[in-house]
């Protein structure tokens, strides 16, 4: 058992206690996972939103972006249902795995990826559109054009779909049932210190998970601020 | 694809009765317009006059509201193809966020030309237009002189039959001026028609075979350059190459 001091949660670290690197490495594959699905999907998505006029556009522009601030517990709610042996998903058996937790997430960050995309890739298609028209290129060869020219600005999105996934807890929490050795996250773990009571060990969890969120920022923005630098 | 059309040229460009609206207002009224298979055509007029429109309208970005638009006689079939033989230089030019090579690939790509054959093409205009020098640099890090310069080396990887300039040098000094006039020039000796709007009478008077002037949206006149800056047959054109005040 973890003993109640601050630096408890940093000796494991030193020490690179098996169940705490577990619990980091779970954490990091499930939000970088759901993130990167969420990318693949959210980018076109927000790109097509942004060049096409179709009905019910403004209303889907209102869905994604309210749906920004879908609560995570709702969220977990319904993939529950979704994936409970009773749901339409049931018979896969996934319910308090670690896909679970990522389809949970992948839930939870593609409006935010899509409805930032969208505006993102909006406003740069209002800069290039007389261009590439009198260039020749149709809609769909813009998307592409367009996503690659908005890289930059697009890597802080894809970020804010990140910090997003590795800080919610409510619903991997209730998709993964934070099973030790299996769907345990950081976040998870320190809900459960602080409901047992081991504020300090819970405090020295949450500077661990903050610290990796900020060392992953911080590279991301190191690779696109020199790059952009050089491209002006 | 029309197999005609490819072998020969776009031009004569002919507009008949081409008007334009946008939100219930008469922008262009009733043009009638023919561009000539050779030479350079200044757009002339005050700003408002429709100018940028127009040009707009023949190179395709805009649609008509009513009347047509025929390249060599025919309406437009094939618009992909017609597109292709054109090109447009814009008064702010737009450049991709990649290096200056990479800008004149791109519209080489979309042309359809095969990747190996691009990279060439590229250096070849962009030595023409006196880039090849900044050719590895980010587009958007060159100088105002330096883009439009870039956008009219794009233009020229792509052989148009035809080129649009709207107020080409209107944000640029005039050293920068000069190498865009003499770029439009080689376009010239190239064989690509030029259509060009200025409100610089000096560059008019320099580049200019045949003027056609607007005003408020009207085609007043389409006159021998010569004729136009000695005599014009307008009032309105009189008084703008006096450097009267009109609207």
């Amino acid at each position: 058992m973890y003993d109640n001091s601050p630096w408890a949660a940093f000796e494991l670290i030193a020490r690179m206690d098996p169940a705490l690197i577990s619990i980091v490495a779970l954490s990091l594959k499930v939000s970088l996972s759901a993130v990167a699905i969420a990318t693949l999907i959210g980018l076109p998505i927000g790109a097509a939103v942004a060049l096409w006029r179709f009905p019910g556009r403004s209303l889907l522009i209102v869905i994604l972006n309210a749906f920004m601030g879908l609560p995570p517990v709702v969220v977990g709610l319904a993939v529950y249902l979704l994936l409970s042996r009773a749901g339409p998903l049931g018979k896969y058996g996934l319910l308090f795995t670690p896909t679970a937790m990522i389809i949970a997430q992948f839930v939870l960050v593609l409006p935010i990826i899509a409805a930032l995309a969208r505006q993102v890739i909006e406003d740069l298609w209002q800069e290039y559109r007389e261009q590439l028209g009198s260039l020749g290129v149709t809609r769909r060869r813009a998307i592409p054009t367009l996503l690659w020219d908005a890289r930059f600005s697009l890597l802080t999105v894809v970020l804010a779909g990140f910090g997003r996934a590795s800080a919610e807890v409510g619903a991997v929490l209730i998709v993964g049932g934070n099973i030790d050795g299996i769907t345990r996250v950081m976040t998870t773990a320190i809900a459960l210190e602080t409901n047992k009571g081991n504020l300090a060990l819970a405090m020295g969890l949450g500077v661990i998970l903050l610290s990796l969120v900020a060392l992953i920022n911080a590279a991301a923005y190191l690779i696109s601020e020199t790059s952009r630098r050089r491209l002006g | 694809m029309n197999q005609s059309l490819s072998l020969s040229s776009l031009l004569p460009l002919e507009l008949e009765q081409v008007s334009f609206s946008h939100r219930g207002q008469t922008l262009l009224h009733a043009i009638d317009l023919r561009l000539g298979p050779r030479g350079k055509t200044i757009v002339m007029g005050p700003n408002g006059a429709g100018k940028s429109l127009l040009m707009r309208l023949c190179h395709g970005l805009l649609q008509p509201t009513s009347g047509t638009i025929r390249w060599a006689g025919k309406p437009q079939a094939s618009r992909q193809e017609i597109r292709r033989r054109q090109a447009m230089v814009f008064q702010r030019p737009i450049m991709l966020r990649r290096s200056v090579l990479a800008n004149v690939c791109y519209a080489l790509a979309v042309h359809g030309v095969s990747w190996r054959q691009r990279n060439a093409l590229a250096m070849q205009a962009l030595e023409h237009m006196g880039l090849a020098a900044l050719a590895q640099r980010p587009a958007r890090v060159l100088s105002g002189g330096e883009q439009q310069r870039l956008a009219l080396a794009r233009a020229w990887a792509l052989r148009p039959d035809i080129l649009f300039l709207d107020e080409p040098t209107s944000a640029l000094d005039p050293a920068a001026t000069k190498a865009v006039e003499d770029a439009i020039e080689e376009f010239h000796r190239a064989g690509t028609r030029i259509v060009m709007s200025t409100h610089d009478l000096g560059q008019a008077r320099r580049l200019a075979d045949e003027v056609v002037f607007m005003c408020g949206g009207r085609l007043l006149e389409q006159t021998p350059a010569e004729r136009f800056f000695e005599a014009p047959a307008s009032l309105e054109a009189a008084a703008f190459v006096r450097g009267e005040l009109i609207w």
